[in-house]
C-alpha cells in the first residue's frame, strides 16, 4: 500500500465530505451561476458584435475631385490626424505612433490607401462609422485614443472631404505595431462596454445665441481639433470628465493646461494672440508651442486662415473669464529670493540658461523671444512642462527657422535639473513650490528617453 | 574648486562654478580643439563628450560636472597616434575650414561608443545638431562611415559604400 492505513481514512473522510457538499446543494448552485454568467457573457457578446462592412476595390484618384480633396486635407491638418499617423521616422498616415495611456501603449494605425495594410479597401460608409462610431471596417470595436468620441460631430460632407483626402495619398505598406496592452484590454467587445458607459454617438449642434465664427470654432474644436482630448482631465478609465471640460490634463507626459477660466497664463489669450501662437507657434505675449502642441501648430499654420480665427475666438471665449483677461499682473523677478533659497539653481542658471534667458540677452533683444515669466509652464500647477523643456529641449513648431532651444537632457543630471526647476519656480513663477521635483525628473526622464 | 576630470586628467578649477566648460577648456586647460561658434548652444562646434554623451560645452556651467568624466577630442588620440575618429576625418579630408570638426568628430565619437552599427538614418540624426558653413556635409558623413566600419561595426543602410 502506497499511503499507509491512515492516509488512506483521511482520503476516505474527504471524499465523504465532498459527496455532502453536493448533496447540501452548493455545487449545483454554483454550476447555475456560472450558466448564468456565461449566458450573459454571451448576450454581451451579441450585442457587442458588429458587422464587418463589405471590402472594396481601391478606388482610383479620378474617383474624387481635387476641391474635395484640398478640403479635405485642410480638415486633416485641423484634425492634426499625422500626430498619431506618423511614426518619428515613418511615412506621413502610415501609422506607428505610440499612444502613451496609463494602460498601456496603443499605435496609430495606417490610414494610407494601401488595400493589405492600410484602408484601401474601406468604402465610405466603413470609413464614417469608424469616425463616428470607433468600429473599424471588420468589425472591431477601436480604442477611444482614437478620439470618435469627438470624430462623431463632424458633418456628412467634412468626412466625405477626409475620405477623399486619405484615399488619394500616396499608398504605404506598413503594418502597425501591436498594442502593449494588458491582456483582458486586448479583448476588444469591452470596448463596447465603455462605449456604454462614456460615449454616444452625435452630431454637432449650433448656438443660435452665439456668432457664426464661434460656432465654426465650436463644431471644430469640438470635433476634429479635438482640443479638449489633452486639454481635459480623464477619470480612472481614461473617458474624458466632461463637468471639468478644459479644466487641464495630460498628453505624452506633459501637461496641457486648463483652456477655461482656472488657466494659469499671466498674459490674456485674446482672440488675436490665439490667433498668432496657432498660425507661428509663438506667442510674443506668452511662449512657444511645446512637446505636443508643436505639431498642432506645425498643421494649424497651414490650415484655412478663417478656420483657424474661429478656433481662437472659440477658445479666447473659454479663457474669457480667466484671471489674466480681467486684468494681467506685474511679472514678478524674485531674483535674490530665488538666489538664496536654490543657490545651486541659480549657479547652473547663469551657466546654462542666462545667455537666452536673462532680461537683455541677446536672444531676448534681437530673437524677440518672450521672457521666461510669460510662459504658462512656471505658474501650472504640474512641473512637468517646465522639466519636459529643459530636459528634451524645445524643436521650431513651425518652420526651421522658429524657436529652438537645446536639450539639457545629457548636461544635467536629475538632481541638477531639480535644484534648476525650484529656482525658476521661486523666481518667476507662481503658487506653491512644487514638490519632490527629483523624482518628477528621473520619471520624465525615463518616460521620454528618445 | 571644483575638480573637474578631462581626458582622464584630474583638474582643480578655481574659477565661478558658473563658467561653462568651454571657456574652462580653453582659457585654463590650454585645450584648443572644442571652439566658440554661437555661445548659445545653437551650432555645436563647441561639442564635447560628458559620460560618452555629446555636450554643447558653451551652455554647460562647471557647477554641473563634478564626478563626471569629460572627452574632448584632444583625448581621442594625438597627431602621431590618432584615434579611428580623427584617422577617419583626415582619410574622407572631411574637413574644408575646420571649425565645425572638433564638434563633428564629437558627436560622430558618441554616436560610435552608443553602437557602431547606427542606421544611415540614426547617424544623420546623431549628427544634424552640429552645422557647418562650407559644406562638406557628405565628406562628414563619408567620415563617420568609415570610422563605424574602423570600429567593427558600420552603417547599417549605408547610402554609400566605404571605399
Amino acid at each position: 500500500m502506497l499511503f499507509g492505513r491512515d492516509a488512506e481514512q483521511r482520503y476516505n473522510r474527504k471524499s465523504f465530505l465532498r459527496m455532502k457538499v453536493l448533496r447540501s446543494g452548493w455545487l449545483r448552485w454554483l454550476v447555475i451561476v456560472l450558466a448564468l454568467l456565461l449566458f450573459a457573457f454571451l448576450l454581451f457578446l451579441v450585442w457587442a458584435h458588429r458587422p464587418p462592412i463589405a471590402e472594396i476595390t481601391p478606388p482610383p484618384r479620378t474617383a474624387f475631385a481635387a476641391a474635395e480633396i484640398r478640403r479635405g486635407e485642410n480638415l486633416a491638418r485641423i484634425g492634426n490626424c499625422v500626430s498619431c499617423h506618423q511614426s518619428a521616422h515613418g511615412r506621413p498616415f502610415a501609422g506607428g505612433y505610440g499612444v502613451q495611456s496609463p494602460f498601456g501603449t496603443i499605435y496609430g494605425t495606417n490610414i494610407t490607401p494601401d488595400a493589405q495594410t492600410g484602408i484601401g479597401r474601406w468604402s465610405l460608409e466603413a470609413f464614417t462609422r469608424s469616425m463616428r462610431e470607433g468600429v473599424s471596417r471588420d468589425g472591431r470595436h477601436l480604442y477611444p485614443a482614437f478620439p470618435y468620441t469627438h470624430y462623431t460631430l463632424v458633418s456628412d460632407a467634412d468626412l466625405r472631404a477626409l475620405y477623399a483626402y486619405f484615399m488619394t495619398r500616396d499608398p504605404v505598406r506598413a503594418e502597425a505595431p501591436v498594442n502593449e496592452l494588458p491582456l483582458p484590454l486586448k479583448f476588444r467587445p469591452f470596448i463596447a462596454g465603455w462605449k456604454l458607459l462614456f460615449f454616444e454617438p452625435d452630431r454637432f449642434r449650433r448656438d443660435p445665441d452665439q456668432s457664426a465664427e464661434w460656432n465654426r470654432g465650436a463644431y471644430l474644436g469640438e470635433g476634429l481639433a479635438h482640443c479638449s482630448a489633452c486639454h481635459s482631465p480623464r477619470n480612472w478609465l481614461g473617458a474624458e470628465q466632461r463637468s471639468e471640460a478644459y479644466n487641464g490634463g495630460w498628453s505624452a507626459g506633459w501637461y496641457a493646461p486648463p483652456l477655461n477660466e482656472t488657466s494659469p497664463a499671466v498674459r490674456a489669450w485674446t482672440a488675436r494672440r490665439l490667433q498668432s501662437y496657432l498660425r507661428t507657434g509663438l506667442s510674443v505675449h506668452h511662449a512657444a508651442a511645446a512637446g505636443p502642441m508643436g505639431p498642432v501648430t506645425h498643421n494649424l499654420a497651414r490650415a484655412d486662415e478663417a478656420d483657424v480665427r474661429a478656433l481662437s475666438s472659440y477658445y479666447a471665449w473659454w479663457m474669457r473669464d480667466a484671471p489674466a483677461s480681467n486684468r494681467e499682473p506685474p511679472l514678478a523677478d524674485r531674483s535674490e529670493t530665488a538666489r538664496r533659497a536654490h543657490p545651486a539653481g541659480a549657479a547652473l542658471f547663469a551657466g546654462a540658461c542666462a545667455t537666452c534667458h536673462e532680461p537683455g540677452a541677446t536672444m531676448m533683444a534681437l530673437g524677440g523671444r518672450p521672457a521666461l515669466p510669460l510662459g504658462s509652464p512656471l505658474h501650472e500647477r504640474h512641473p512637468h512642462d517646465t522639466i519636459q523643456i529643459i530636459l528634451n529641449g524645445l524643436q521650431p513648431p513651425v518652420d526651421e527657422a522658429g524657436p529652438f532651444m537645446p536639450a539639457y537632457r545629457d548636461i544635467l543630471t536629475d538632481r541638477q535639473v531639480a535644484q534648476l526647476v525650484a529656482y525658476l519656480r521661486t523666481r518667476y513663477g507662481s503658487g506653491p513650490e512644487w514638490p519632490d521635483l527629483v523624482e518628477e525628473v528621473t520619471e520624465a526622464r525615463e518616460n521620454s528617453a528618445p | 574648486m571644483i575638480e573637474l576630470e578631462v581626458n582622464g586628467t584630474s583638474h582643480r578649477i578655481n574659477v565661478d562654478p558658473a563658467t561653462p566648460l568651454l571657456y574652462v577648456l580653453r582659457d585654463d586647460l590650454d585645450l584648443h580643439a572644442a571652439k566658440f561658434g554661437c555661445g548659445l548652444g545653437q551650432c555645436g562646434s563647441c561639442t564635447v563628450l560628458v559620460d560618452d554623451k555629446p555636450v554643447f560645452a558653451c551652455i554647460t556651467p562647471i557647477a554641473a560636472l563634478a564626478g563626471r568624466m569629460i572627452t574632448t577630442v584632444e583625448g581621442l588620440g594625438t597627431r602621431e597616434a590618432p584615434g579611428i575618429v580623427q584617422q577617419a576625418f583626415a582619410e574622407e579630408q572631411a574637413a574644408q575650414c575646420g571649425y565645425c570638426i572638433p564638434g563633428m568628430m564629437a558627436r560622430a565619437e558618441a554616436l560610435l561608443r552608443r553602437t557602431t552599427s547606427p542606421s544611415e538614418a540614426e547617424m544623420r540624426a546623431a549628427m544634424r545638431p552640429v552645422l557647418c558653413r562650407c559644406g562638406t556635409h557628405m565628406r562628414i558623413l563619408r567620415a563617420v562611415r568609415r570610422a563605424a566600419a574602423m570600429r567593427g561595426g558600420g552603417v547599417t543602410d549605408a547610402a554609400e559604400p566605404v571605399r
